[in-house]
């Protein structure tokens, strides 16, 4: 089962680097990722904000939607630990067996 | 489960003077957000960090003293709303949903200004639930449960693990 | 071929360790070892998106420099680095400690349950008790 799972996996990595024969080259400032949006955020960002940590300015303004959803996110996984181990014992338990 | 103690001196005086400096860094980090590398979620895992060495040198009791389950839940849940509630006024004010330009005629600033100031309270909500959220976290997995009876037969009918062959 | 290994080593790193992380969530049978996997998993992403963001040359990272309010300097796009993906990689380590914690959680009720961590051992302990009714 193993030497299975071994081959699956590095079929699965030669596969990935075959897709990787597509993607710019480590460093390439022509990528696309850093022609598309980057350059109005890096361009605008201290004018429209105020605010010269390009980061900050992305996480919390021109994408503060995502930000929501990600600070909802870990609190769901709070809620979600304290139903599981707060909620599993006391006396509920008791009244389903 | 943590159930021991360590009832060791060295480990509590360091972190005694060390944990009002962790919380001032971690301030600084998210009030510092704007013009240095940090904001509400580093400086809300630094926070974390301060009550996680209260609950690792003095145990759960002392750390439950300052902050228990039920208080990190409903701070975790203000924090949530802070940022959503920041996000709904500027949604009744007018203007878009976490636009913050909205929040200039409120604050008598200019709006690149009050775009500023809305990305720095989004900051300190997301800081405090990030903070009371991983300190729930850490107390729920590490801590005693002191509502729950290790001994009740029902809650632990499962057999040993010699049991299966 | 070369010049395709060289110029692209990095996503070479990232596949490798996504490969390790994916075979220990596929072969190990503890699932502590299988949350490390998926963790080691994670972090092959969060450095692919990371080295997304990398330029070649003298540019600096996102924060633009500023002296009492104004700009040292013209900005120009091509001297910072990309801020775009390490906005989404940040939020994304934070997530997946919080998505650890509730898997450290879900492993600590299995435990309780069934008072091992072994996958086999698991399946077999539920296999006894659907036949015994429990």
């Amino acid at each position: 089962m193993k030497t299975i799972i071994l081959i699956f996996v590095v079929l699965m990595g030669l596969f990935l680097l075959y897709g990787t024969m597509d993607m710019p080259g480590w460093g390439d400032p022509n990528s696309p990722a850093s022609t598309w949006v980057s350059p109005r955020y890096i361009e605008q960002a201290l004018e429209k904000t105020e605010t010269p940590n390009l980061v900050t300015a992305v996480l919390g303004d021109y994408r503060g939607y995502d930000t929501m959803g990600e600070t909802t996110v870990i609190f769901t996984a709070a809620i979600a630990c304290a139903l599981l181990l707060r909620g599993a014992t006391g006396n509920r338990r008791k009244e389903d067996e | 489960m943590l159930t021991r103690v360590y009832d060791n001196l060295i480990v509590q005086t360091v972190c005694r003077v060390m944990i009002p400096f962790i919380q001032i860094y971690a301030l600084y980090v998210i009030a510092h957000g704007h013009y240095s590398p940090g904001g509400g979620f580093q400086g809300g895992v630094i926070l974390t960090a301060a009550l996680a060495l209260i609950f690792l040198a003095y145990g759960q009791e002392p750390a439950a003293r300052r902050m228990n389950r039920r208080q990190a839940s409903m701070l975790c849940a203000a924090g949530v709303a802070i940022y959503a509630g920041i996000g709904l006024y500027c949604l009744l004010a007018g203007g878009n949903f976490l636009d913050y330009s909205m929040l200039a005629p409120l604050l008598h600033v200019s709006v690149p200004r009050a775009r500023s100031l809305g990305i720095l309270g989004v900051e300190v909500g997301v800081g405090l639930a990030v903070m009371t959220a991983m300190y729930s976290i850490i107390l729920d997995i590490a801590g005693n449960h002191e509502d729950e009876s290790d001994s009740d037969p029902e809650s632990c009918s499962t057999p040993k693990p010699g049991s299966i062959s | 071929m070369l010049e395709f290994v060289i110029s692209k080593y990095n996503f070479w790193v990232y596949v490798i360790l996504m490969m390790i992380g994916l075979y220990a969530m596929l072969a190990k049978r503890n699932l502590v070892k299988k949350l490390i996997g998926m963790n080691i998993f994670q972090t092959a992403i969060i450095l692919f998106y990371v080295s997304i963001g990398v330029k070649k040359g003298p540019v600096q990272v996102p924060i633009i420099l500023t002296e009492h309010g104004h700009v040292v300097q013209a900005i120009r796009a091509t001297d910072y680095l990309n801020p775009l993906p390490h906005v989404l990689m940040l939020t994304a380590i934070v997530v997946s400690i919080a998505t650890t914690g509730v898997a450290l959680a879900v492993l600590i009720l299995i435990y309780r349950r069934y008072q091992t961590l072994n996958e086999d051992e698991i399946l077999a302990l539920r296999q006894q008790r659907r036949e015994t009714g429990a």
